[in-house]
C-alpha cells in the first residue's frame, strides 16, 4: 500500500505523474483502486464540473480548447477527461479529442487525459466520473469532460457534471432528433457551433422556439447561443453562462444536485457490489452454470431467481 | 481479354474527338509529341538560397528552361528559419526561404524573363508568389512576362498533403485571391496547380485521385466565380497535377478520361466560351508511395513504366523520382538517373512518333470509360454533400483514403498483391551501400545568422507599419496580393506576415480519420 | 474484481513534415489488435510528445518522422523522457531514416527502428510482446 499512499500525496500536490497513474490504475481496476478513490473524496467538491456532450464532429473539442485558452488567460487551473468510443469488435480504441487540444500539452496549469469508454453505455467510461475526482483533487479549478459523442443517449454526462453544455452545429441534418433523444432534459446551456455557416441562425431559431415550449428546470432556464470554435467567437459569452449557472447553482441548487449524484452513485454503487458478491458466491458454490441452464430450460427466468436470491439475503 | 462488346456503344468524334478537338481524350494538341515534347521538370532544392542559386545556375546552363522549387518544411509552414518549430527542418528537404533577401539570393543572375519557374508552395502562396513578383519588379521585367505556377491548391491539403496554415475558408480566399490577382496581373502565370497528387500518395485510388482532384477543380471554379471573375477570364490558366502509379493501363485511362471529363464538366457545368478553358493541362510526377526501401535500384525500373503510362496518357509535363528517395533526400547520380529515364522514353523509345497510340483499344477505352463514369458517381456524391468544403468537414475524404490505404497495406501483407523486393523475391542482404545527400546542420546555423542580420538592420518602423495595414485589410477581406507584396518589399519576413494571418483567420488542426 | 488493462500506445509525430499515411496504418493495426490509441497529430515539440505520453501514462510511445529531422528531434525527446522519469515507456520509430543512423537512435534508448514497408503484423507483435505485462 505503500505505492498507493504515495500516489495520493503525489495527486494533492499536483504531482502530474502521480495524476496519470492513479487515473490508469483506476481505468484498470487495479486492486489498490477504490482505497485511493474513497481517500481521495474527501478532498474533492472544490472544481466546478463542466460536461460538454452533442453530436459526433459538432465541434466539442474544438470548443473546449478554445475554453480553456480563455480560462486559463483568466488564470484558472483545468483537467480534461475525453472520452472516446471502443470499437465492440476489437476492444481497440483510437482517441482523438486530444488532437485539437494539444497546444496546451505543455502547460503546467492544464491536464487533459483521453479516455476510452470500454464499451460502457451512457457516453461515459465506467472510470471518469473517478479520473474526475482524481483531477478536482489535484487542485484543478475546472473540470471539463467531453462526452464521447456517438449519438447514443449520453446520459451519464449530468451525474458526473455541475454545468452540461449541449453543442449542435448546422447541418448535421440530425439536431433536432438528437434533442429529441433526450439530450434535451440534460442541458443546462446549448451551444449552436460553426456560427460561421450560412444555417447557423436557423438551427439557432429552431431550439429557441423549442426551448419557449419548455418549462424551466427548477429555477433555471436552459438558454441557446452561437459560437465559431474555430475563431473562439463566442466563447467569453459561454463563460458567462457557464458562470451564471455556477451562481444559480450556489443559490441552493448545487446541494440539491450534489444529493441527487450522491444518491444515484449510491444506488449504484450498492447494486454494483451486491450483484459482484452474489455472482461471486453462486459461482463459488458451482451453482452459476446450473442456473444458466435451468432458465434456458425455460424452468425459471432470471427474476424469479433473483427474487429468490434477494429474499435469502434478507433472512441472513 | 476485351472485345468490341466491353465498348459496345462507343463513338468515335463523341468519346474521342481528334488529338486537340474536344473532349481532348487524345491529347490537347493537334501534333502531341511530334510537336513538342513534354517539359522535363525535376523539382529541386535545397540548403540554402545560395547553394539552390548555384544549382539553378548549372541546370540553366545545361539548357533547361522550367526551374521547379522545393521549399524547406518551415516555410511551407510559414515559420521563419529561426523559429522555434523550425529547428533541425532548415533547408532539410528544400530551401529556406523567408524574406524577400533569401529570394533575391536564389534568383541571383537569374532573369525572369528567361525561365519558367514553378514553385511547389500552398498554405503561403501569397507570399512567394508575391516576392517573385517584387524580384521581378527589381529586375525591369514587365509582371505580364512572368511565366510560371504556384500549386497553391489549398483544398487538398486539408484531407491529402496536410500542410494546412489556416482553416478551410481563409485557405480558399486565398487560394481565389492568387488566381483573381493573376488574372488581371499577370496572364502568363499559372495560379494554382490542382493536385491529386498528394491524394494518391496519402493512400487513395486511381479513381479517388481522379474524382477528388476534379471535384476541388469545381470548388475553385465556383470561388472564382463567386468573385465576381468570369469563367474564361481564367480558366485557361488552371492547371493538373497528378500521380502515376504502378498499374499501368489503368493509369493510362486516368488521364485520359481526367482529360475528357474535365473538359465536359467545363462547357456544361460552366458554359466557357473561350476553347482554352476546356483544356486539362497536367504535369504528372513518378508516384513516390510505390518505392520500396528493399533493394532500392528496383525503384529505377517502377519510374520507368509509370513515366512511359503518364507520356502515353498524354501528359504536358512530367517529372520523375529518384530511386533512393525511400531512403533519403535524392544524390546527385539518383537524380541523373531520374532525368536520364525520360530522355529514354523521349528520344529512345520510338513512343513519341505517334499520336495516342493507345486510342482504340478495346481495353484501353473500356477502362477509360470507367474511369470516368466512378469518378463522376463521386463527384456527384460530393455535390450531394454541399461541395468539397463540407466534404471535408465531415471527413468523408478523409475515411475514404485511409480506407483505401489500409486495404492496400492488408494486401501487400496478405500477398494478395505482390510488392517486389518486399513480400516476394526478396534478398538476405539488400542492403545497397549508396551515399546518402545530407544537409549539413551548419546550414541551419549560417541561415539563422543571416535571417537575423537582415531584420537588424531594415527599418522596422516601416515593417510595423505595413504589417498594420495588412492586418486591417485581412479584416476587411480584400484580395491580400498587392499589400502582401507591399510588406515583402519592405521585409517583412514570411513568418511575421503569416502570423498577421493566423491571428485573424486562426490555425486550423487536421481532422483525424484513421 | 478482475482487472481491465489494456495497452495504450502514444503515436507522435514530431517534425514539421505531413507524411502520416504511415503513422495512421499503424495507428490503425495496433487498434485492431484491441489496443488504445492517442495520435498528436502533425507537428509535434519533443515537449508536447513527451508531456503528452506522460499525462496519458502510455505504455509505448511510436514516432514517426520523414523530414530528416530526426538526429535532432530524436536525442530531445528521449532526453526529455529520462528526465521526466518515464523511461518505462517502450519507444520505437518509423519513417524515412537511413540505415547509418539507426545504431545512434538505439543506443539513446530507441528500442526498434521500422523502415517503409514493415508488415503492420511485425508491428503489433512487436509491441505486445515488449510491453510490461
Ligand atoms: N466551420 C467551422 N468548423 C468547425 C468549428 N468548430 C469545429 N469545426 C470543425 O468541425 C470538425 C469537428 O470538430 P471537433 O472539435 O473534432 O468535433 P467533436 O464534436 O469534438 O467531434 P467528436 O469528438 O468526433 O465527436 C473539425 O474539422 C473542426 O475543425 C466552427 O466553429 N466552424
Ligand atoms: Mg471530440
Amino acid at each position: 500500500m505503500r505505492k498507493a499512499e504515495q500516489l495520493v500525496q503525489g495527486v494533492l500536490q499536483g504531482n502530474r505523474r502521480s495524476i496519470a497513474k492513479t487515473i490508469t490504475l483506476i481505468e484498470n481496476n487495479e486492486p489498490e483502486a477504490p482505497k485511493i478513490v474513497s481517500v481521495l473524496y474527501q478532498q474533492t467538491g472544490k472544481a466546478h464540473v463542466i460536461g460538454v456532450t452533442g453530436p459526433t464532429g459538432s465541434g466539442k473539442s474544438t470548443l473546449i480548447e478554445k475554453l480553456i485558452r480563455e480560462l486559463r488567460r483568466r488564470g484558472k487551473t483545468v483537467g480534461v477527461v475525453a472520452v472516446d468510443p471502443t470499437s465492440p469488435f476489437t476492444g481497440g480504441a483510437f482517441l482523438g479529442d486530444r488532437v485539437r487540444m494539444q497546444e496546451h500539452s505543455t502547460d503546467e496549469g492544464v491536464f487533459i487525459r483521453s479516455m476510452a469508454n470500454r464499451n460502457a453505455t451512457g457516453g461515459l467510461a465506467k472510470a471518469t466520473k473517478d479520473a474526475v475526482r482524481v483531477l478536482d483533487a489535484s487542485g484543478k479549478d475546472i473540470v471539463i469532460v467531453e462526452t464521447v459523442g456517438a449519438g447514443q443517449s449520453e446520459v451519464e454526462i449530468v451525474k458526473v457534471s455541475h454545468t452540461v453544455i449541449v453543442v449542435l452545429a448546422p447541418g448535421l441534418g440530425d439536431d433536432i432528433q438528437a434533442i429529441k433523444a433526450g439530450i434535451m432534459e440534460i442541458a443546462d446551456i446549448f451551444v449552436v457551433n460553426k456560427a460561421d455557416r450560412q444555417n447557423a441562425d436557423k438551427s439557432l431559431s429552431e431550439i429557441q422556439a423549442m426551448l419557449e415550449m419548455n418549462t424551466e428546470k427548477k429555477g433555471w432556464k436552459p438558454s441557446v447561443l452561437k459560437t465559431t470554435a474555430l475563431t473562439g467567437e463566442g466563447i467569453t459569452e459561454l463563460l458567462a453562462r457557464i458562470e451564471e449557472h455556477k451562481e444559480y447553482l450556489k443559490k441552493g441548487a448545487l446541494e440539491a444536485s450534489r444529493k441527487d449524484q450522491v444518491e444515484t452513485e449510491l444506488v449504484e454503487a450498492i447494486k454494483q457490489k451486491i450483484a459482484e458478491s452474489m455472482v461471486e458466491d453462486l459461482k463459488r458454490k458451482g451453482e452459476w452454470e446450473k442456473l444458466k441452464q435451468k432458465i434456458l430450460a425455460k424452468e425459471t427466468d432470471p427474476y424469479s431467481v433473483a427474487d429468490r436470491l434477494l429474499r435469502k439475503l434478507r433472512r441472513n | 481479354m476485351y472485345t468490341p462488346e466491353d465498348i459496345r456503344h462507343f463513338d468515335y468524334v463523341k468519346d474521342l474527338g481528334f488529338p486537340g478537338e474536344y473532349p481532348f481524350t487524345r491529347g490537347l494538341h493537334a501534333t502531341m509529341y511530334r510537336g513538342r515534347l513534354w517539359t522535363m521538370r525535376q523539382f529541386s532544392g535545397f540548403g540554402t538560397a545560395e547553394q539552390t542559386n548555384k544549382r539553378f545556375k548549372y541546370l540553366l546552363s545545361e539548357g533547361e528552361t522550367g526551374l521547379s522549387i522545393a521549399f524547406d518544411y518551415p516555410t511551407i509552414m510559414g515559420y521563419d528559419s529561426d523559429h522555434p518549430m523550425a529547428t533541425g527542418e532548415v533547408g532539410q528537404c528544400g530551401v529556406a526561404v523567408s524574406s524577400l533577401k533569401d529570394m533575391e539570393i536564389l534568383f541571383d543572375g537569374i532573369p525572369l524573363d528567361k525561365v519558367s519557374t514553378s514553385m511547389t508552395i500552398n498554405g503561403p502562396a501569397a507570399m512567394l508568389l508575391a516576392m517573385y513578383v517584387a524580384i521581378g519588379d527589381k529586375q525591369g521585367v514587365p509582371r505580364e512576362k512572368l511565366d510560371g505556377t504556384t500549386q497553391n491548391d489549398n483544398l487538398k491539403e486539408f484531407f491529402a498533403q496536410k500542410l494546412c496554415i489556416f482553416p478551410p475558408k481563409p485557405s480558399l480566399k486565398l487560394s481565389t485571391d492568387i488566381i483573381e490577382y493573376c488574372a488581371r496581373h499577370l496572364p502568363n502565370w499559372n495560379p494554382i496547380s490542382i493536385s491529386g497528387y498528394h491524394i494518391r500518395e496519402a493512400g487513395s485510388t486511381a479513381v479517388q485521385e481522379l474524382a477528388f482532384t476534379l471535384a476541388d477543380g469545381i470548388a475553385y471554379v465556383e470561388s472564382a466565380l463567386e468573385r465576381g471573375l468570369k469563367v474564361d477570364e481564367f480558366a485557361p490558366r488552371l492547371s493538373f497535377f497528378f500521380a502515376s502509379h504502378n498499374d499501368f493501363f489503368e493509369e493510362i485511362a486516368k488521364f485520359r478520361a481526367a482529360r475528357r471529363l474535365w473538359a465536359k464538366i467545363m462547357k456544361e457545368r460552366f458554359n466557357t466560351q473561350d476553347p482554352r478553358s476546356l483544356w486539362m493541362r497536367m504535369h504528372v510526377q513518378t508516384s513516390g508511395c510505390t518505392f520500396t526501401a528493399q533493394q532500392p535500384v528496383n525503384n529505377v525500373i517502377r519510374v520507368a513504366f509509370q513515366s512511359l503510362a503518364a507520356v502515353l496518357g498524354g501528359t504536358q509535363s512530367l517529372h520523375t523520382n529518384s530511386f533512393d528517395e525511400a531512403l533519403a533526400l535524392p544524390c546527385e547520380d539518383a537524380v541523373r538517373v531520374a532525368l536520364r529515364t525520360q530522355q529514354i522514353i523521349a528520344y529512345e523509345s520510338g513512343v513519341t512518333d505517334t499520336i495516342d497510340p493507345l486510342g482504340g483499344s478495346y481495353y484501353v477505352e473500356y477502362l477509360t470509360n470507367k474511369m470516368e463514369e466512378r469518378a463522376t458517381e463521386y463527384i456527384d456524391r460530393i455535390d450531394a454533400m454541399g461541395g468539397v468544403a463540407s466534404a471535408i468537414e465531415r471527413g468523408f475524404f478523409q475515411k475514404e483514403i485511409a480506407d483505401s490505404a489500409y486495404k492496400y497495406q492488408k494486401e501487400i501483407e496478405s500477398k494478395q498483391r505482390t510488392l517486389v523486393g518486399v513480400n516476394d523475391y526478396t534478398v538476405e542482404k539488400d542492403w545497397v551501400p549508396m551515399e546518402l545527400l545530407r544537409v549539413h546542420p551548419k546550414v541551419e546555423e549560417e541561415q539563422v545568422a543571416r535571417f537575423q542580420k537582415m531584420k537588424k538592420e531594415r527599418d522596422n518602423r516601416k515593417v510595423k507599419e505595413v504589417l498594420d495595414k495588412l492586418h486591417d485589410e485581412t479584416d476587411k477581406d480584400r484580395n491580400l496580393m498587392p499589400t502582401i507584396i507591399k510588406a515583402l518589399k519592405a521585409y517583412a519576413t514570411l513568418g511575421e506576415i503569416t502570423e498577421v494571418l493566423r491571428t485573424v483567420f486562426g490555425e486550423y488542426r487536421e481532422l483525424i480519420v484513421v | 474484481m478482475s482487472t481491465e488493462r489494456k495497452i495504450r500506445v502514444l503515436i507522435a509525430k514530431p517534425g514539421l513534415d505531413s507524411h502520416d499515411r504511415g503513422a495512421k496504418i499503424v495507428a490503425r493495426a495496433l487498434r485492431d489488435a484491441g489496443m488504445e490509441i492517442i495520435y498528436t497529430g502533425l507537428r509535434q515539440t519533443p515537449e508536447q510528445i513527451v508531456e503528452t505520453a506522460l499525462q496519458e501514462d502510455v505504455d509505448v510511445i511510436g514516432l514517426s518522422i520523414l523530414s530528416g529531422a530526426h538526429k535532432v528531434l530524436f536525442p530531445k525527446i528521449m532526453g526529455l523522457i529520462k528526465e521526466k522519469g518515464i523511461d518505462d515507456m517502450l519507444v520505437f520509430a518509423g519513417g524515412i531514416i537511413p540505415h547509418e543512423d539507426i545504431h545512434d537512435l538505439k543506443k539513446i534508448g530507441i528500442k526498434e527502428v521500422f523502415g517503409p514497408g514493415t508488415p503492420t503484423g511485425v508491428l503489433v507483435k512487436f509491441v505486445q510482446e515488449n510491453t510490461r505485462k
